[in-house]
């Protein structure tokens, strides 16, 4: 154990904390650190191979013998099944294996029923054809308000009702706030369901190399969980099962457990004896792989003339389909005296829900910022002024006033919808917030550093990426460390065969990975410098390592360059492995982060266009300044999307899906796409030794209210549901003019 | 899912002809429709009748004021090609402006035309809908807020996709029509055909008949716009879609042809807008009462009702457009 003293915070804003670390542990980054690698610019390590097709998914992995599978899924939202006859399929050219599904009552359309492996894809795809199930048509409900209605069709029989109720929550005195409010407003806001829409659809190749031993190329989350998942399914030991992710297409946290079609394929590779290739399409994708669930968010807040929330009472619903979790982050971001809220889970007849980018946040502060916004409007005060008044964090009130100055905010309408003609233009903001310092799951995260006497490095750890650039930024880490430019560095991810890694759920994989692969670093170093004291005639804690060369810092002249250095080890390899030490206290937990958004609107045709949008994100410390920001475009892009177009829309009268494809499930393009300007804000935050808090997910939960609240400044429309479409946009300037809505 | 058949290597247009009158075949020309379908379910055709190595049929040419552009030209050579700016800009806008560049590279004037509906009912295998033998229209009753808002008694409520049908409808095109011995010369109008007259096709031909080439009277000298708005900016259909052409004779407009896209199971036509605009002078003024005209027989579902104040402002700013000259 030792005491350090770090300096910690944001300019103007430092603070002096003394930390007692464990042995071994490496000096945490603080604001006087100097970084050469860490925070630089450094493009993807592995963006050569993506763009050029080297890297190989899971949907790309082809091994000798390979069959092809592919899903018979139920056509009707509810149905028991009577029975299902596979003879025909069974006898079906190139057809070497079929199974069914376990759960012989389905309840939303989409839902897997049977899988069929074959010699190519078409042959497996018209032998489900084949498949004669016998269904027995139940009564569904696909309709969140009328699955709440008594006497509505019940998606689980053995529950009361399809309503699954949260115990209220209440903090302060809600009648005092609002006998305190010099304006209430009373508002309901609805989101719509969001489909994840991963670009590599979910699925895996798995090869039986032995009747107890499994190798598995999967698209996923979490190599680990995947490998403990299948060990357990199929039982066998972990050591038996290798899970291979060396690269994948997106999850946005849909690929973190093991689906019940994967393990189908697995099922059909062990009875056909052959390795068996399963990716969904995309059909399949949209209909069971998950969804952000919907929201109807009934509201009432109020706040004093002088802008500060004296009462927030939020009523919420929303269906997760069959899944649950449809709960919002709502109150959000900011801390109000007087709370008082309700929510229910209401169970459909549809795909499950399951985490999306931010569970929660994107609908919740959807919400949390149109009202705040209609409080300020209100009250006749400044938006981003009315957020101040509310806000106690002091990086999120830095961050207003970079933001403020980059979008231009005087620019903004003094009054909403005014001006001739039918485009306007306007700008709206809203806050962020997400928090992962690496606390929760990261406990036993390990991460390996080997020197060899050939002076090549290999940094080991089994996590995936899933797709923010963890790779990149494992290498910067350790170079960093090593004095050595990160090209010299071998990085192995993606694999159960080297250190446990996270799953990457929760924006936890960098907060979770950073410190462990500093402090492997600093082991393999020192191990490197009692080898090379020595010959420097000096002690291994006078040197230091910096650009290819170990030097002893109090006689420069002593210097050795890496690779004769390393010569030293004769044939033994360094072999470090550090475990992930526990969080310290640190200044800021919570990331903040502030979007403004500027749009134009055609009033008469309801076309909203993104012109601009202007983040402000902190993350602790920036890893790489690139790929920080490509996760901040990233988020917005996506945010855009949501805010304007994805929709996953279920025909009322079937239950069916009637979009389940990338043409009517709307995605905004490149022609769609704004000027997205990324500002990281650094911020020296402790809590571990990297200073690293979790970007994958704050920067998609203001997107849409931003957008939504531009245009409100623009038009003076109020959209309080999303997708903010020409129709709803059209609707709400003829109900304010007084026609019909 | 497709399933097996034979590519089939026509000799000449009359031996295409022959092979597509043959059971299960189908004819392919830029195949983005066809695979399409294929894939869904929709169609199972045994027999493909690959039309591209046709000769001839990709050319484009002028003659005694007469554009002719063969069937198999492609989109993106539409949208190009410098004789079709200059005798029909419309055409060129449409085609410029439909789907993705990948797409307007492959697919074809005719395939455009001859495309099936978008309809997400028609085009998902599980709706077993009138147009596909089914008997009944589940848009009616269902989801259908890109539906259509005229031909309100079906018996079904696509809207017709094709972006080079509208603005060939405007200008008063020609489909010429290769029944397996000789050409026929169809007026656009009477090309498409309402659900009415066959729910389960959306235009006359027979089978073993193929579009050979479009004509179209030369435009050059008239005014003419083509307006549509999209949810996104590209790789979207149009929510609506204006096309309009018209002479300008003493300062007046005449021989108006205006055209909605995505209105109606076919470009459809605005009779009543088209006769109160003949010698008028476009303005302001005229170009909305023509679209208040245009939308008065409107009819629209349950949740398109959306599509007849955008048509209204379209329409207007289309004619105002085209009076005032602006790029189409």
């Amino acid at each position: 154990m030792s005491e350090v003293k770090l300096k910690l915070g944001i300019p103007g804003k430092y603070e002096e904390r003394v930390v007692t670390l464990p042995e071994g542990e490496p000096k945490p980054y603080d604001a006087d650190s100097k970084l050469s690698v860490v925070g630089s610019r450094h493009p993807r390590l592995d963006g050569f191979a993506k763009v050029t097709g080297q890297a190989k998914y899971a949907h790309d992995i082809r091994l000798p013998d390979m069959l092809y599978a592919a899903l018979l899924s139920c056509p009707h939202p509810h149905a028991r099944v009577k029975s299902l006859d596979t003879s025909a399929a069974e006898n079906m050219p190139g057809v070497k294996a079929v199974v069914a599904a376990a759960d012989q009552h389905v309840r939303f359309a989409g839902q897997y029923v049977a899988a069929v492996a074959a010699e190519t894809l078409e042959q497996a795809e018209r032998a489900c054809r084949a498949i004669k199930v016998d269904y027995e048509p139940l009564p569904f409900v696909v309709d969140l308000e009328e699955a709440r209605q008594p006497g509505a069709p019940k998606v689980f029989d053995n529950r009361d009702s399809n309503v699954r109720a949260a115990d209220p929550t209440e903090r302060g005195n809600l009648a005092e706030g609002f006998a305190a409010a010099d304006a209430v407003v009373e508002a309901t806001y609805k989101t719509q369901v969001q489909t994840h829409a991963c670009m590599e659809t979910h699925g895996l190749v798995a090869h039986w190399e032995a009747p107890d031993k499994l190798k598995v190329w999967s698209s996923t989350q979490g190599t680990f969980a995947a490998r403990d998942n299948l060990a357990r399914r199929f039982e066998l030991g972990a050591e038996n099962v290798e899970v291979i992710t060396e690269y994948m297409g997106g999850g946005f946290g849909s690929k973190l457990g093991l689906r019940d079609f994967e393990s189908a394929a697995v099922e059909l590779a062990r009875k056909a004896g052959r390795p068996v290739h399963l990716m969904v399409d995309r059909k399949f994708e949209h209909l069971s792989t998950g969804n952000r669930p919907n929201s109807v968010q009934v509201m009432k807040a109020g706040c004093t003339k002088d802008g500060k929330v004296t009462a927030w009472q939020v009523d919420s619903y929303g269906t997760s389909g069959i899944g649950g979790g449809a709960g919002v982050a709502n109150p959000s971001v900011y801390d109000f005296p007087a709370v008082r809220k309700t929510s229910a889970d209401v169970y459909t007849n549809a795909g499950p829900g399951c985490p999306m980018r931010a569970p929660g946040h994107p609908q919740g502060i959807f919400a949390v910022e149109s009202m705040m916004d209609e409080l300020a409007y209100k009250i006749g005060m400044d938006p981003v002024e009315f957020r101040r008044k509310n806000n106690s964090h002091p990086i999120r009130d830095a961050e207003f006033e970079l933001g403020m100055k980059a979008i231009g905010w005087e620019r903004r309408n003094q009054t909403p919808g005014a001006g001739p003609g039918p485009l306007h233009r306007g700008i709206g903001v809203a806050s962020g917030r997400w928090s992962n310092v690496g606390e929760r799951r990261n406990s036993r995260i390990q991460v390996r550093v080997a020197i060899h006497p050939d002076g090549g490095v290999e940094v080991e750890n089994g996590a995936q990426d899933l797709g923010t650039g963890t790779r990149t930024i494992v290498g910067l880490l350790a170079a960093e460390e090593l004095g050595l430019p990160v090209e010299a560095l071998t990085v192995k991810i993606g694999h159960t065969s080297y250190p446990y890694g996270p799953a990457s759920g929760g924006s936890s994989t960098a907060p979770g990975l950073a410190p462990t692969v500093r402090k492997a670093a600093l082991l393999a170093r020192r191990r490197l410098f009692e080898v090379v004291a020595p010959a420097l005639q000096a002690q291994p804690e006078q040197l230091e390592c910096r650009d290819g060369k170990i030097t002893v810092v109090s006689d420069p002249g002593k210097t050795m360059d890496w690779k004769r250095a390393c010569g030293l080890l004769g044939t033994t390899p360094i072999n470090e492995l550090a475990t992930r030490s526990d969080n310290f206290d640190g200044w800021q937990a919570e990331a903040a982060g502030v979007q403004f958004a500027e749009v134009e609107v055609d009033v008469e045709t309801g076309r909203v266009r993104v012109l601009k949008v202007v983040v402000v994100q902190d993350c602790g410390t920036v890893l790489d300044r690139l790929t920080a920001e490509s996760q901040v475009i990233g988020a917005v892009i996506q945010g855009i999307s949501y805010a304007l177009l994805e929709d996953r829309i279920l025909d009322r009268t079937t239950g069916v899906m009637v979009n389940p494809n990338l043409e009517q499930y709307k995605i905004a393009g490149s022609w769609d796409m704004p000027e997205i300007e990324a500002i990281m804000y650094d911020a020296a935050i402790g809590y571990n030794n990297a200073g690293v808090n979790g970007l994958g997910e704050p920067p998609v939960t203001p997107t849409a209210a931003a957008i939504a609240n531009a245009v409100y400044n623009a038009a003076g429309l109020r959209m309080r549901e999303l997708p903010i479409t020409p129709w709803r946009v059209l609707a709400a300037d003829a109900a304010r003019r007084g026609g019909r809505s | 899912m497709t399933t097996p058949f034979t590519y089939l290597e026509p000799a000449g247009l009359a031996d295409a002809s022959r092979l597509a009158r043959q059971e299960g075949a189908m004819l392919k020309a830029g195949g983005i429709d066809l695979l399409d379908e294929m894939k869904e379910g929709l169609v199972a055709p045994e027999k493909v009748v690959r039309l591209s190595a046709l000769k001839g049929m990709d050319r484009i040419e002028v003659k005694n004021g007469k554009l002719r552009i063969g069937a198999l030209v492609t989109l993106a050579t539409v949208a190009a090609h410098k004789q079709v700016r200059e005798h029909a800009r419309i055409l060129a806008a449409a085609a410029g402006q439909a789907a993705t560049p990948q797409i307007r590279n492959a697919a074809t004037v005719g395939g455009n035309l001859c495309q099936r509906p978008r309809c997400w009912y028609y085009r998902h295998e599980d709706f077993p809908c009138r147009k596909k033998g089914g008997d009944q229209c589940f848009a009616e009753t269902g989801e259908n807020r890109y539906h259509a808002i005229f031909a309100a008694d079906g018996p079904c409520h696509i809207v017709h996709p094709s972006a080079l049908g509208t603005a060939l409808a405007a200008l008063g095109g020609q489909i010429l029509v290769f029944d397996g011995q000789k050409s026929r010369s169809v007026a656009v109008e009477q090309f498409f055909a309402l659900p009415s007259v066959d729910v389960t096709r959306e235009n006359v031909l027979q089978p073993g008949e193929i579009i050979e080439a479009v004509e179209i009277p030369s435009a050059k000298g008239k005014k003419s716009a083509y307006h549509k708005q999209r949810e996104r900016l590209a790789a979207d259909w149009p929510l609506a879609e204006v096309a309009v052409v018209y002479e300008v004779k003493n300062g007046a407009a005449d021989g108006v042809r205006l055209v909605l896209g995505h209105a109606a199971p076919i470009p459809w036509r605005c009779p009543t807008a088209e006769s109160y605009l003949s010698g008028k002078k476009i303005d302001a003024g005229a170009a909305a009462e023509a679209a208040r005209l245009a939308m008065a027989a409107a009819a629209p579902l349950a949740q398109n009702e959306y599509k007849v104040p955008l048509f209204t402002v379209l329409i207007a700013r289309a004619l105002m457009a085209a009076e005032k000259g602006e790029p189409a």
